[in-house]
Formats: C-alpha cells, structure tokens, sequence
C-alpha cells in the first residue's frame, strides 16, 4: 500500500512544479480580478472627462434648457463661425438647432469631427426627451399630470424567502442562486474534463514512453492507476484551493484600494456573517444575506464531493482509453461519447436553471454520469437532504464500479501494444482473469 | 543442485494462441541463464509471469524456495526489452523514485545510485532530463536503475541491444561481476555469441515449448556431430574416411571428417595417424548459433 503513495507523490509534485501549472494557477486570479476590475477602472478614467460644447440654437427654445451637466459643459455660440467649427476649437461637439423639435424631430443636429461621445448625445437626449414628452403632456390639458405620473411610477421587486427545515426564513434570490449555480456547474465541468484528460495524458505517456513494463515489474496496475488519478486530483484540488485564496485576498486588496465605504462595511458584513453574528438591517447587507441564505458551507462541501465523485467516474474511464490505444489519434475515438456525455450534462445543467426542480434536473442530478453537473446548478437554490444523499450514493457506487471496470481494462491494455482496440477486446480485457 | 527458480509445468493461454505450454526449467542459483528462442515463442510471457505481471494459467513457480508471491518483486530486477524512462523527468529523480518503487528509502538510493553514477561516469547527468540523453546513455542509466536494490534475480531481455562494442563489454563485466556476488541472472536474447560468453545455462523457447536445456557445454555435447577439422600435408591421402570438405592452402590440406560414431576418438586418431601425418586435430563443437539454427528450423531436438 504504501508504494501508491509514492506514485501518487511523484504524480503530485512533477505536476505542480511544472511552469505551465504555476503560471496558469497565478495568472488565473488576476486576469479574473482584471476581467472584472477593468471595465469598473476603465469607467472611473472616462468620468473625469469633461467636453465643452457648443450650442447654436435658432429657435431660441432650449438653450434655457441645456444647462451644464456633470460632464457636458454648455457654451451658447451665436453663429457657425468657422472658428467654431475648426478642428482646433475648444468644443468638443456642436449642437444645432434649427427648428422646434417638438414639431419636427429631425430638426436639430450634433456636429463633430471625430465620434460624438457617447455622454453628450445621451444628454442631449434626455433633455430633449423629457421638454417633447412634457409638452405633449401639457396639450392633454390634465391638471396635476406630473404627480400622477410621477406616483403611477412605481419600481418592485416581490421578496422572495426560503422557508429552511428548521423553520427559520431566509432571503433567496433566484438570479443569485442561477448565477452561482452556472459556476458551480462550468467549474467542475472545466476541472473533471482537464484533470480526467491530464489523467489520460498521463497514462498514455507512460504506455508510448514503454516505461509501463518497468512500472508494472513493481507496481500493480491498480495501484499505478490510482496512484495516478488521486495524484492528478490532488493537483486539482491544490489548484482550486489556491485560486480560491488568491480571489479572496485580491478582493479584500480591491476592496481596501477602491476604499469605498461600502466595501468595507461589506468585508466587515461578511466576517460577521462567518462568525454567524446576525446582520443588521441595511440596504447592503441584503445581498450578503441572501448569500448566506444560500448556505455557502453546505455548497464547497457539496461541490467537492462531487468534484471528487464526478472526477473519480471520468478520470478512471479517461485512464482505461489511455492504457486502450497507443496513439493520440485514437483516443479522440473512444473520448468522443464521454465527451458528448459531458456537454450533454453541461446543457441539462443549463437548461435546469430555468427549473431546478423540474423533472430534467432531477433525474440528471440522480443519474451518476450527469449529476456531478447538474446538481451544481440545483445546490444554491436548495435540494433535499434526501435527494443529495441518493445523488451521491448513486454517484459513488457507480464511480467505484467504474474504477473497478477501468482497472480491469487497464490492467490488460497497458502492456498491449499494436492495433487499436475493438470494443468487443475490451470487453474480453475486462473478463480476463 | 541449488536452484533459485524453478518453473515447473506452467502454461498459459491467450484467446487466440497459447502462449506458453508446459514449460518447465530450473534456474540455478548465482548462475547466468540463457533464456533463448525465437521473436513471438513465449519468453516475454515466461518473463511477465516471473515479474508477477501475468498470472499463469497453470503450474508453480518456486522463488528461491517458496511460491512466488507479490512480494518477491523486491527482490527482482527488471530490465525490459523494450527500454523507456519518463521523458521529462530529470535522471536522479527517475532512478530515485523507480528504486522507492522496489523498496529502496530515498536516502539509501541516492546514496547507491551516487556510486553507480561515479563507476559509469556518468555523475553530470544527475540533473539533466531523460529526453536529452542519448539512447545508449538511457541504456547505462536504465541498467542501473535494475541493479540498483541488489535483487537476488535480475531479469536481463536483451540488454545489449543498442550499446556500443565498448558500452556492451562494460556491461558484460557487471553482468559476470553481479554473477560472482552470487545473484541470479536471467538472460534473454538473441544474440548466441553473448550467449556463449557468459551464460552457464540455457533454455531454449520455441512455440510456447521448452525445446532444450541444460548447461551450455552439455548442450553443446549433445549436439556435436561427430565432425573434426584436420590438417594433413598436401601429398597425403585418405582412405575410409568421410570427407565432408577440404581445402588445400599451400603444403597443407585442411579437412572436415566425419567420425564413424562407434569409433572412440583415440581410435580415430589412431587409425589417421597410420595414414598420414597429422597436422592439427581438433573437435569441431557446434556453436551456439548453429544449435539454435537446427532446433528451430529443423526441429533437430536431442
């Protein structure tokens, strides 16, 4: 027994020292923090912008109108003076007026020598928007039509509350819980196909390299194999674990950087949160309580678990096709149907947002080959004890019998160089004694 | 005597073919053996069933005095016929964790593999990664990585091929070194000259049968034909003897003679020698090759 563990160390350690793991697990946290932080950084650049526009407006209707705003900064110009109009002119954009737009809408336009930004028309527009609408308005002759107005317009958003088994109430929100069910689901699609194809990866390099008939001189195959997929899971795991902890930290630092007094109330309603202090009632804090409705803890312990059953059922069957064929060439025969396994599972999850508990997503979240994915997605919105319970015991039985089946097939297919295999050899190899 | 394996009755049945058929052998102790026969006769499956890879269909292996178990990989050293190391893994890591694999403590090996790298010279590759060597130097380190955990049996399938005539006599003075240390070395190939240099013993494999064995020079008696090469002067004849061939080089003829088989040797002597002078006079002892030539081609079994 112990010799698994030194194949399982070796398989661990070259693994994660190779530069590419290293790279790709540093580099992962910080184009996520970039995805997300640059758009905001981009944003916050643009608003120190201000553009100086002209207006000329031969109706006389709307210069009152047009004050300056945030960004737009007005300048009434008699005429279009070739000054004005230089490229070398302060004004960004030149607004023309020629007739009332209420009457006729196509009466005004913004003059520019490059792109008109986006900030002044949308300005523009508002403004003009809000004068047509209000005089149209006024020729209903209603009185008091902007209070009726403004009080018939009306923002909601029904609440929605989980009732939990202990009775407790719990804030839920049904785009939260899709949102990080579709993680939830792409992450251990992602980690279960990479890592149960590194497994092949390996396993093939060590049958071209012929290195496998030394390795079964001291090894049993069963041993190799295992050696091999919990080495490589241990990797994934390792991976995931260190991007987890990057996230955090490079949130926490976002947060501190970006200072806001949100982000700290919020980092601070978080570690409540952890220590199960009850929140205080405020605007924010309702997020972080849904987020705490959903039960993060009971949702990493899940996703693991099925990351390693899910894993454990692709990696063995990965290892048998493998220790089956002798080039990269074949393999992509026998990967196909578990690959088109996988997006199927990948498509039910999706479409079992719409409806995670409607009989699609139930029955793929019974059935062992999809239920890695597709649980992913009914976990934030809450599944039964009962249900997880069978899910996984179906998940590990099979998984198990699996590797049992694989290790048969491998045990034979390692030391079989030559043509490629039938399915009906296969079959023979796992009879074999 | 003192056999350290003894095979006995053992057979094994692929789907499609039998791959070995009641074979047995006895593997002496501190001795070379020559496992030989042609490509495809068994002795890669013998080989898998003694490394515990494949189980026999039926019939026992005895190691060193007991069946042979899981255990006894230990005490096993195999060098396969086809070599291969992990390509991207660095040397002294590889044989590292290979001899860990045979039971070896990371410090012990290390402490070994030192030595061994000092004896080849071959200290500076500690570090490099297996795809940079070439083939011959995988070779060297591979045979080391064999050896290293002192197996009581090594297990050698054709471990000349692919060394330089320097590097193969190198290798053969381990080989005949590790023999004087008392470990038993199983030996297959085919190459009948090495054969003849260092195995004590042989067994020959064809069509999943063992078709001979026994000591070497003991098979190599039984299969002597009775011929002789003589060399007589030139004027001289013959008279009742067979002439297989001769050839006459300046004053001297050189013959191959056949030996009426219930004459004995002195006889024979004798009986030339009162016909001619006698120049040289010696046995003419089949060589390896030609044995292993007759019994696989002509089914010449004796």
């Amino acid at each position: 027994m112990n010799k698994i563990f030194i194949v399982i160390e070796r398989e661990f350690m070259t693994r994660i020292r190779k530069k590419s793991f290293i790279l790709l697990t540093i580099l992962m946290p910080l184009l996520f923090a970039g995805v997300v932080a640059l758009p905001v950084l981009l944003s916050s650049i643009d608003n120190d912008e201000t553009f100086t526009v002209a207006l000329i407006d031969h109706t006389g209707k709307y210069a009152p109108l047009l004050k300056d705003s945030g960004k737009v900064h007005i300048v009434p110009v008699e005429e279009l003076t070739p000054d004005v109009r230089s490229k070398e002119s302060d004004y960004t954009a030149v607004i023309v007026i020629s007739r009332d737009l209420s009457q006729d809408s196509t009466g005004a336009t913004i003059y520019s020598h490059k792109e008109v930004p986006v900030d002044i028309t949308q300005y523009f527009n508002s403004v003009i928007r809000e004068d047509i609408r209000s005089a149209r308005l006024a020729t209903y002759n209603i009185p008091d039509i902007d209070r009726i107005i403004a009080a018939s317009q009306v923002d909601y958003s029904v609440p929605t509350v989980k009732w939990t088994d202990d009775g407790t109430e719990k804030k839920s929100s049904y785009e939260l819980a899709g949102v990080l069910g579709m993680v939830l689901t792409m992450l251990i699609y992602i980690f279960v196909l990479s890592y149960g194809g590194m497994v092949m990866q390996g396993v093939m390099e060590e049958k071209t390299n012929r290195i496998m008939e030394i390795m079964v001189s001291s090894v049993k195959p069963f041993q190799l194999m295992m050696g091999k997929i919990i080495g490589i899971a241990l990797v994934g795991l390792a991976q995931f674990l260190i991007w987890g902890v990057l996230i955090m930290v490079i949130m926490v630092v976002a947060g501190t950087l970006a200072g806001g007094d949100m982000d700290t109330s919020q980092a601070m309603a978080m570690a409540g949160n952890m220590q199960g202090v009850p929140m205080p009632q405020s605007p924010q804090s309702e997020l972080l309580q849904v987020i705490q409705g959903m039960n993060l803890g009971e949702i990493f312990i899940m996703f693991i678990l099925y990351f390693i059953g899910g894993y454990l059922l692709y990696a063995s069957f990965f290892a048998a096709i493998g220790a089956s064929v002798n080039e990269q060439a074949d393999s992509s025969q026998f990967m196909m149907p578990i690959v088109i396994l996988m997006i199927f599972a990948l498509y039910a999850g999706m479409f079992s947002i719409q409806n995670p508990d409607g009989p699609l997503a139930l029955w793929c979240s019974y059935i062992p080959l999809t239920s890695p994915i597709v649980m992913m997605v009914r976990l934030p919105f809450g599944v039964p004890a009962w249900q997880l319970l069978l899910s996984l015991f179906l998940l590990y039985a099979t998984a198990i019998a699996v590797v049992w089946l694989s290790a048969k097939i491998y045990r034979v297919g390692i030391l079989m160089y030559g043509r490629k295999p039938t399915p009906r050899d296969l079959i023979r190899w796992i009879r074999f004694k | 005597m003192d056999n350290f394996l003894e095979i006995s009755h053992v057979s094994k049945r692929f789907v499609n073919h039998v791959a070995l058929d009641d074979v047995s052998m006895d593997i002496p102790r501190g001795k070379v053996f020559g496992l030989l026969g042609p490509n495809g006769a068994g002795k890669t499956t013998l080989i898998r069933i003694i490394n515990h890879i494949t189980m026999a269909d039926a019939g026992q292996v005895m190691f060193d005095g007991h069946p042979l178990c899981g255990h006894d990989v230990y005490d096993i050293g195999y060098l396969p016929e086809e070599r291969g190391l992990y390509k991207k893994m660095k040397v002294g890591e590889q044989a590292v964790y290979l001899a860990r694999l045979k039971g070896l403590s990371a410090a012990e090996a290390k402490k070994r593999l030192k030595e061994w790298f000092e004896k080849f010279n071959i200290g500076d590759w500690w570090d490099r990664k297996v795809e940079e060597l070439s083939k011959g130097m995988q070779q060297k380190v591979q045979f080391i990585i064999t050896v290293l955990h002192r197996p009581q049996l090594m297990i050698l399938d054709e471990p000349f091929s692919g060394f330089d005539p320097n590097n193969a006599d190198l290798l053969k003075r381990e080989i005949m070194e590790l023999r004087n240390q008392g470990h038993t070395i199983l030996f297959s190939t085919h190459n009948m000259a090495s054969v003849e240099e260092i195995c004590d013993n042989i067994a020959l494999i064809d069509h999943s049968r063992v078709v001979l064995q026994g000591d070497v020079d003991d098979v190599k008696n039984r299969y002597k034909d009775n011929t002789y090469h003589l060399v007589i002067p030139a004027e001289s004849e013959l008279h009742d003897v067979e002439i297989l061939s001769q050839e006459q080089k300046r004053s001297r003829k050189y013959l191959i003679i056949q030996k009426p088989s219930e004459e004995t040797n002195s006889q024979f002597i004798e009986r030339l020698s009162q016909q001619t002078e006698i120049a040289g006079f010696t046995e003419r002892m089949p060589s390896m090759d030609e044995i292993f030539l007759r019994v696989v081609r002509n089914g010449e079994i004796k």
